[in-house]
């Protein structure tokens, strides 16, 4: 019966599908929201915006189309590649229009209902809200809101898209936003050996046992189980880029005991994001180690306290926590083919 | 009963979440306005300043530091509007969101409908949006950020936004460009406003009353904080300046008339 139900709708699916790049991939029972066992509640929820395959698939459509760039050469996949858990692979700020640079660091996109804000600084509160930012930068994307609307508006791919997702084919800022939320909202990523082990299916190796022990011990504060991040802001002692001179969480409330905080970022499938900091300055985790605790060098007024006080770690240490941090690389996430690119 | 909840709470928010401004009416226990029958007030807004009605671009007019100065876009939001009557019945427009914009003269009346009638004797809104509205996620109609009233690097609205021209600008282009938003803390832009009707506005499903508006864009730059546009000519973000702004247009309305 259940089969029958989904073939059902595998044949529906595909039956509003113009776009033959569309695989019919998506059962309604396979986009869903989903709070794995023993997570917190999350802060965004589908209430306001009821999950659909189809409204997942225009988000998915969406999310690889550079219609959003105003030369129409980047699109959100472009940064955010799914093998290197949605942040960009040995790219340490991320790359605009007309070869302009950013000035950030592309993060990684996995369980983003759970984020109490969004961008390193904090500055977008509504998951929904987020893709105005590199949409509206002029060294991102470089558009403007009502450009992007009009553009799909006149795209024939789209409006049976548009038709499936909400009935008709108006395109209006709301809808797009709240379909690339149900793309994005749905990146849950549960399925490392980390998990595993939690649920009791796994045993960690004696190495991974001890990086765990000490993850716990020296790193858990901020990054906090489950999600491995409070997404608090910090001042970890980074030495201020003068070619960026981003001021970070400051930038949005204006305190100055905010200056060069930025947002604890979750270390889930950390294995495959690299670089790392705000700015990817890091481009490996042992060399984001060697210098990720040392609190000199950076904005001493707003220095975290906890790297204040000092985190010591020995060579061995940091390869003993850098083989637990593997254990949180999520494989069924980075080659789950609803979130590739078809 | 769920749509109930919602307008209850966005009340519950929109006014707990802001600093009270005006005195508001007493709670007086409700009167029994007809509820069965309802009609429209008007609230029909014109922009002058120092009393000349606003032509964008083409006049000069002069602020109360005497730099002179001409505007090339006014817009503004009008919010969570409420009528009140004599005995304290107050009718809170359930989906109460407008977008004034001096360009467009449809823009400059407020339609609000649905008003149980009574007669009313004052009005009460926000300049802006709720705060509630500004963390809500995507929204449409006068609230879709393709009206370009939206902070994409620091979610929320712009409350209000008033662009043009200074000889005395510190800019070097002589612009003067004051983006006005930020939603809660000592600095937020949102504003309350609280105006009583010189004769009561009497709203029946027959009877469509009009409120006559003004509001005096020259009170942005005047009372009670005085901007010198040398030195204040650009504000984008939300700080010191946009509070002395925001508090000074918080009192730029005031009622002409109400015709019935």
């Amino acid at each position: 019966m259940r089969l029958v139900f989904t073939i059902l709708l595998l044949s529906i699916i595909s039956g509003c599908s113009v776009d033959p790049e569309i695989k019919p991939i998506i059962a309604a029972d396979n986009i869903k929201e989903i709070i794995p066992d023993g997570w917190p509640t999350p802060y965004y929820n589908f209430s306001n915006n009821p999950l659909t395959p189809d409204g997942f698939i225009l988000g998915r459509t969406l999310f690889y189309d550079p219609i959003f760039s105003s030369d129409n050469t980047i699109s959100c996949g472009s940064c955010h590649q799914q093998f290197a858990a949605f942040a960009n692979l040995a790219h340490d700020v991320s790359h605009g229009v007309n070869g302009l640079l950013g000035k950030r660091n592309t993060p990684a996109l996995q369980n983003l209902n759970w984020n109490t804000s969004f961008a390193h600084d904090g500055g977008v509160t509504n998951l929904e809200f987020f893709p105005s930012v590199p949409i509206t930068l002029p060294y991102e994307m470089n558009e403007t809101i009502n450009h992007v609307v009009l553009k799909i508006s006149n795209s024939s791919k789209y409006k049976p898209l548009l038709i499936a997702a909400f009935g008709n084919d108006t395109v209006t800022s709301q809808r797009l936003f709240k379909a690339l939320a149900q793309f994005t909202g749905t990146m849950y990523s549960f399925n490392s050996k980390y998990d595993q082990v939690k649920k009791g299916k796994d045993t960690y190796t004696p190495q991974e046992q001890i990086g765990y022990n000490l993850f716990v011990q020296k790193c858990a504060t901020c990054h906090k189980e489950p999600l491995f991040s409070d997404y608090l802001f910090r001042n970890i002692g980074l030495s201020i880029n003068p070619a960026y001179n981003d001021s970070g969480r400051a930038h949005i409330t204006g305190n100055a005991s905010d200056r060069f905080k930025f947002k604890t970022p979750s270390l889930r499938n950390i294995e495959k994001s690299a670089p790392y900091a705000h700015d990817g300055r890091y481009s490996s985790l042992t060399q984001l180690l060697s210098n990720h605790f040392t609190g000199t060098g950076g904005y001493a007024p707003t220095l975290d306290a906890q790297i204040q006080a000092g985190i010591s770690l020995t060579t061995q240490e940091m390869n003993d926590i850098i083989t637990f941090l593997n254990t949180l690389t999520d494989p069924t996430f980075l080659t789950d083919k609803r979130f590739s690119e078809n | 009963m769920k749509n109930l909840l919602f307008i209850l709470l966005v009340s519950v928010v929109a006014f707990s979440c802001k600093k009270t401004d005006a005195p508001a009416p007493e709670p007086l226990p409700p009167a029994t306005p007809a509820v069965d029958t309802t009609g429209t007030l008007n609230i029909d807004i014109s922009h002058v300043v120092n009393n000349n009605p606003l032509l964008l671009s083409s006049t000069s007019y002069t602020n109360a530091h005497t730099d002179t100065f001409k505007v090339d876009l006014l817009k503004y939001y009008i919010s969570n509007v409420q009528l009140i009557t004599a005995t304290g019945y107050t009718y809170t427009e359930a989906v109460s969101y407008y977008l004034v914009d001096h360009s467009n003269p449809s823009s400059l009346q407020l339609s609000i409908k649905k008003v149980p009638r009574a007669n009313y004797n004052s009005v009460k809104f926000l300049i802006g949006i709720d705060s509630l509205h500004n963390v809500s996620g995507a929204q449409s109609g006068a609230l879709d950020p393709a009206n370009a009233m939206f902070w994409t690097w620091n979610s929320g609205y712009i409350m209000a936004k008033l662009e043009g021209t200074s000889n005395q600008s510190g800019d070097p282009t002589k612009k003067i460009t004051f983006h006005l938003g930020g939603f809660y803390g000592t600095n937020s832009s949102v504003k309350t406003v609280y105006l009583t009707f010189p004769n009561a506005a009497i709203v029946s499903e027959s009877h469509t009353p009009i409120v006559n508006t003004k509001a005096e864009i020259a009170q942005w730059f005047s009372n009670p904080n005085v901007i010198n546009f040398a030195t204040t000519y650009a504000v984008t973000t939300t700080n010191s300046s946009s509070k002395a702004i925001a508090d000074n247009y918080a009192s730029m309305f005031s009622i002409t008339s109400v015709v019935n």
